[in-house]
């Protein structure tokens, strides 16, 4: 077991190191990093030497990508293009809020996914399984965006008839959140409609998937046997379908991590959330790769360890899955 | 990215005389004892007639076309011109009058005629996904599938990749290096994202296909690795491929209409969907219809395309069905 996660973590390295230097130079080898500054008018020549001085563009990709290793790993992913500005605090600021937001809406997604599939799962063919099963269609074919607009646009329209503010539509927080529990008051009011914009995609996949399982579950020769010894349907079903249908949720979970934070990119920028998708979304807009790059290492990271956490879990759960 | 046909036995198709008898499908074994007469009805007869007998994935295939055919003939079909600008009629909220179905926005611009214009690119863009993609993928996975070691190797590896970063992050940051704007970049950038489903999907197929009587059999006829592989392996895979071809269009379109959005994909003075929504968000959430609709024909595309894709997932793929129709 050891010896397993030992070596996926070491495979992982490779992994990132391969993609790390085949983005960087993809995103150096594509246009000139400081094109930009020829618009800002009155930029002293010496200014522009600088940059090139501090960021080693006058060297070739390979060299600059090893003062960008050597900047991530001894100096905190180093710094902005043309404001100097350290990444990394900014970037552990930005990714506590989007983890916040994340876990939130997956915990209930999961949730709410687990119960619509195991009831449809109980029912199957009913009036509430075919309604669960459009939904969960309709879901997947909404853009997350759209959705997000959707809600501000209803928020918008029922405060203008009945002048009423249900819900802030942008920002993480008030302009004066408050301290203590009324911070946390004020943060919960402010994420209830990325939560939802975020849970839709999430409960659509993962209830049609905890259907599927459970109906499989439900077909097998040990759950006849528990029914034939003379259990509850109750009890057949929670201690004996439920628990065997979920393993395969926590792989699926695991590996919906990245779609979850593409999520998080688009909901954060139409609901302005200082989180990682904006975050991305301004370093892009600002042309610099540097933030990129680091936003990409540190996703990337997350991504693997979510996987590898994902195996050992689904070990756990399922004792025939052995690790070689 | 869609990647729900795991690697499993591939349907019955042409080609595989001896596989077909193996797993003949339901209705056709009853066609048998009865004695019907079978005649001349191929695979693909049988595929169609499973397929519109599936009628939300037909209904949902007749407003495809009519959407498409729409797109197609938009220059004749718009009621204005996707830039006209009618100061006399700004911000019209949606009405039966001089055809404004949908609004107009500040600039009295018929959003109607706008959307019908940006179906046409967003949907263009999305087959060209599909089909691109397909190809490519169906091609290294091919190779893959059938020579394993370097090109397989090679998939596989590049396949972890794309598993470690998320695919609308590297997607944003591709256009945004690589220039974006027009559709045809866009779509060749979404395409190079989506290839490596399709090609593991068909490595995988291709892995227990190349194992089989008949790839032996043609093998010692003294076929060439070419003809084997286009020949006797590809069309039992053609069912697979062509689902996943078709799930592709729903969820290239949704990415583009994100990217569109965000201002990384198509710019104007193309039109697109995604970026009609950005532009109906800047003038305001009072004018509704102007983030309402182009949404709304995003997600009936998508929800039609996907439910093509499941009428011919029963169709193509018996083995694969998930829902009884």
């Amino acid at each position: 077991m050891l010896s397993y996660v030992v070596r996926r973590l070491l495979y992982s390295v490779v992994v990132l190191v391969a993609a790390s230097f085949l983005v960087f130079t993809f995103v150096s080898a594509s246009g000139d990093p400081l094109a930009q500054l020829n618009i800002v008018p009155n930029l002293s020549e010496q200014s522009r030497q600088n940059i090139i001085d501090r960021k080693h563009l006058d060297d070739r990709i390979p060299v600059r990508y090893g003062y960008w290793v050597k900047d991530a790993v001894t100096n905190q992913f180093g710094t902005t293009l043309l404001g100097d500005r350290p990444i990394l605090p900014d970037l552990w600021r930005v990714m506590k809020n989007t983890l916040q937001l994340v876990l939130i809406a997956e915990i209930l997604a999961i949730a709410v996914a687990v119960g619509i599939g195991v009831y449809s799962a109980r029912r199957q063919y009913s009036a509430f399984d075919y309604t669960a099963t459009t939904l969960s269609f309709v879901g997947l074919a909404t853009p997350v965006f759209w959705l997000a607009l959707m809600l501000q646009v209803l928020i918008v329209q029922i405060y203008e008839q009945t002048g009423y503010r249900i819900f802030p539509i942008a920002s993480l927080n008030s302009v004066d959140p408050g301290s203590g529990f009324d911070f946390v008051l004020d943060r919960a009011h402010h994420l209830v409609l990325p939560v939802i914009v975020l849970m839709v995609a999430s409960v659509a996949s993962y209830s049609r998937y905890v259907r599927a399982s459970m109906l499989e579950v439900m077909g097998s020769d040990y759950l006849r046997t528990a029914r034939a010894k003379g259990l509850s349907e109750r009890r057949v079903t929670i201690k004996h379908a439920f628990r065997n249908a979920l393993i395969p949720l926590v792989t699926l979970v695991a590996l919906s991590f990245g779609n979850l934070l593409a999520g998080a990119i688009v909901t954060e920028t139409v609901f302005s959330l200082d989180g990682m998708g904006l975050y991305f979304v301004n370093a892009l807009l600002a042309n610099d790769p540097y933030p990129v790059m680091a936003w990409l290492m540190v996703t990337a990271t997350m991504i693997i360890v979510f996987n590898l956490i994902a195996d050992i879990a689904y070990g756990l759960l399922d004792p025939r899955v052995r690790y070689e | 990215m869609s990647d729900r046909l795991p690697p499993s036995t591939p349907d019955p198709t042409r080609g595989a005389t001896s596989a077909a008898a193996a797993a003949v499908p339901e209705g056709l074994a009853l066609a048998y004892e009865s004695g019907v007469e079978l005649g001349e009805r191929s695979q693909w007869t049988h595929a169609r007639r499973r397929f519109f007998r599936h009628r939300l994935a037909v209904a949902s295939l007749i407003v495809l076309v009519l959407i498409a055919l729409v797109g197609v003939f938009a220059h004749q079909l718009a009621p204005y011109g996707y830039d006209e600008i009618d100061l006399d009629n700004t911000t019209r909220s949606p009405t039966l009058d001089d055809w404004h179905l949908f609004g107009t926005d500040q600039l009295g611009r018929d959003y109607l005629s706008r959307v019908i214009f940006g179906v046409r690119t967003s949907l263009w863009v999305a087959v060209f996904v599909a089909l691109v993609s397909s190809a490519l993928g169906t091609t290294v996975g091919a190779l893959a599938g059938y020579y394993g070691g370097q090109v397989d190797n090679l998939l596989m590896r590049l396949t972890d990749l794309m598993l470690t970063l998320p695919g609308l992050a590297v997607l944003l940051t591709a256009s945004v290096f690589l220039g974006s704007g027009d559709p045809l970049r866009i779509g060749l950038i979404l395409a190079f994202l989506f290839w490596t489903a399709v090609a593991r999907i068909v490595r995988g197929l291709f892995l227990s296909l190349r194992e089989r009587e008949f790839v032996e059999a043609a093998k010692a006829a003294g076929a060439s690795d070419l003809r084997i592989i286009v020949r006797h392996m590809l069309p039992n895979c053609t069912g697979p491929i062509i689902v996943n071809t078709t799930l592709v269009v729903a969820s290239a379109i949704l990415v583009e209409a994100a990217l569109s959005f965000l201002g990384f994909g198509i710019q104007p003075p193309n039109p697109a969907l995604g970026k009609l929504i950005s532009e109906g968000q800047s003038e305001g959430f009072s004018l509704w219809w102007l983030v309402t609709f182009p949404g709304l024909v995003i997600m009936v595309i998508a929800l039609c395309v996907n439910f093509v894709g499941d009428g011919l997932r029963d169709a193509l793929d018996p083995t694969q069905r998930r829902i009884r129709a």
